[in-house]
């Protein structure tokens, strides 16, 4: 049973895949991916033409530590993962091609389970990508000092940290929004709904600080960005969760919205609103 | 044909299906043996509605049903026994004709090759093997009926159940569907066909159900729920060489509703309360008057006039 399960699951990977994996419906997504990239590209030239000097390698990595929080964490990911994993239900809901599916004999939670590892393949290959592309482009134009900075110094660590937490929000992410995608006839409100919590989680009081993606995740990160005036006397520090509780707490979280998601799908019916 | 047991059988047991408020069907109790079933009625009458039930893309509101003895609860059992052209015309985008049926096929956990043997099985029974390497989208509307046909059929259900499977087929396509709804319904499997085209019904169907309001009017042998339409005298044609003395001698007996002379002047088509009366009445006044008679046929036994009678509307297509 497990080996059929094993072959029905790649099976809709590999659907999944070919059908949704580089296709143009998804262009923005990729554009959100690959913006940092573009603009640590034009730092690197600009940096390079200029000569060093007008700024230090120090400097650098706090705006790199900026465009991770304010950009992938709080604004490309996030849309990404609404935009690819809202998408694998709804999206097949709104294109009425998702009866294909339920008229095979595949468990539902085997269907779910293969359209997250879909998306999430997607998703860690372009913003874990991004991530990776845009930290080693953002230090360049320092040429043998950044390469030994991430070599020998704390470079190499703090692109672990950084692909590490990227990854754990697409995987965070994707199940929030998989199941915004299943429960939800316009996952846009459940999404705009997420994005003002995550956003607001600074200034949340301790307890619900902790019931966010997002709280977690910074956390994890090697540099921290202080809020700047006159926002940060709004806010609430937190203890920090360690890594051996944020890491395994998010997993749990993102399993426990997958399971659901399954057994949602299980009672979904296919009537495309008609 | 084997004999119908529970387990070949599609039983629905005082099924209702509500949308909301708005009603889909009504206590419907039904049981549909193997061979080729009609659902016939008008648009909104619950035709597709009891398609979807059977095939579990959308649960009663309150009944029971069984697919062979298969819960539509289980997909993991029933999808392996039934397969359903469904009415919409959507496909996965960017997906050959021969990446639709083989990607689906693979999620059966069917090996490749098995997938490729019936991959290419199944395009070849709808003439689709020369195209099988193009896009879906660039499929004209007969080419992608015929696919949707392909990939219901692709893993030889028991149960093929096609929401109007007729439309946009040309009329050599048409004739070849037909053919093979036959052909599937003589080997013994259920075939369950939804059509607006009443006369093409009547040509493939064993049975036929009829539908109106969300409620089944009639289920059965078309001419057996002929026969149950009491309140609608029959219609017979008779082809003879005296068509006016028999038409007097008939009315003299008092037999007849109405009758009308055929314009070839060889036929009479008349309407009686008694056939079986008419039909005793007619030995003897062949053996008296020695009248030739060339054939007698019910004229209203087909569904579209069973259809006329209890649900009314246009004869011909609805």
């Amino acid at each position: 049973m497990m080996n059929l399960w094993m072959r029905q699951i790649a099976s809709v990977l590999r659907l999944e895949m070919k059908k949704t994996f580089l296709s143009r419906r998804g262009w923005w997504v990729y554009f959100l991916a690959l913006g940092p990239v573009v603009l640590t590209l034009l730092h690197w030239l600009i940096g390079t033409s200029r000569g060093a000097g007008r700024h230090t390698l120090g400097e650098d990595s706090l705006v790199f530590a900026g465009l991770f929080h304010f950009y992938y964490l709080r604004l490309g990911i996030f849309f990404g993962c609404v935009g690819i994993f809202s998408n694998l239900f709804r999206g097949e809901m709104l294109e009425k091609t998702l009866h294909y599916y339920y008229l095979t004999p595949l468990r539902r939670e085997l269907l779910v389970a293969g359209k997250y590892i879909a998306g999430l393949g997607t998703a860690l290959f372009l913003f874990v990508g991004s991530t990776a592309i845009s930290f080693l482009l953002i230090g360049r134009h320092f040429g043998a000092a950044y390469t030994d900075y991430i070599l020998h110094g704390p470079g190499l660590s703090q692109l672990g940290s950084y692909m590490l937490v990227a990854a754990l929000a697409c995987v965070g992410y994707g199940a929030v929004f998989l199941m915004c995608g299943i429960l939800f006839r316009n996952p846009m409100i459940p999404a705009a709904v997420v994005m003002v919590w995550e956003n607001l989680n600074p200034f949340l009081p301790t307890v619900l600080k902790k019931i966010s993606v997002i709280f977690y995740l910074k956390n994890l990160c090697p540099v921290e960005i202080p809020i700047p005036p006159p926002f940060n006397v709004m806010v609430i520090d937190a203890d920090p969760t360690p890594f051996w509780i944020a890491v395994p707490g998010l997993l749990a979280l993102s399993l426990i919205l997958l399971v659901y998601s399954g057994l949602s799908a299980r009672h979904t019916e296919i009537s495309y609103g008609e | 044909m084997s004999p119908a047991t529970g387990e070949n059988l599609i039983t629905f047991t005082n099924v209702s299906r509500f949308y909301g408020e708005v009603l889909g069907v009504n206590k419907v109790s039904l049981t549909i043996p193997p061979g080729v079933t009609s659902l016939v009625g008008p648009n909104g009458s619950g035709k597709t509605t009891l398609m979807n039930l059977m095939t579990g893309l959308i649960r009663p509101s309150q009944g029971e049903i069984s697919v062979l003895g298969i819960s539509p609860e289980d997909p993991e059992h029933l999808c392996r026994a039934v397969g359903y052209c469904a009415q919409f015309d959507n496909y996965p985008k960017g997906l050959t004709g021969y990446q639709f049926i083989y990607s689906f096929l693979r999620v059966y956990g069917m090996s490749h090759e098995e997938c490729d043997r019936r991959t290419m099985a199944a395009l070849e029974t709808v003439g689709l093997v020369d195209a099988r390497n193009r896009q879906v989208a660039a499929y004209s509307k007969g080419m992608r009926q015929r696919v949707r046909l392909a990939q219901a059929t692709a893993h030889e259900p028991q149960v093929l159940v096609l929401d109007e499977p007729l439309n946009g087929l040309d009329p050599l396509a048409r004739a070849e569907a037909i053919a093979l709804f036959e052909q599937w319904g003589a080997k013994g499997r259920h075939v369950i066909v939804s059509s607006h085209i009443l006369h093409e019904v009547d040509r493939i169907s064993d049975q036929v159900i009829l539908l109106s309001q969300g409620y089944v009017v009639a289920e059965g042998q078309i001419q057996s729920v002929r026969g149950e339409v009491k309140d609608q005298p029959m219609q017979i044609l008779v082809r003879c060489d005296h068509p006016s003395q028999l038409a007097a001698r008939l009315f003299t007996e008092n037999h007849l509703v109405e009758a009308k002379l055929h314009t070839d002047g060889h036929g009479l088509l008349l309407r009686t309360t008694d056939a079986d009366g008419f039909y005793l009445l007619l030995n003897r006044i062949v053996i008296e008057t020695g009248l030739i008679v060339e054939s007698v046929a019910p004229a209203d036994d087909d569904v579209n006039s069973v259809y006329q009678y209890l649900i009314g509307g246009e004869g011909g297509t609805v």
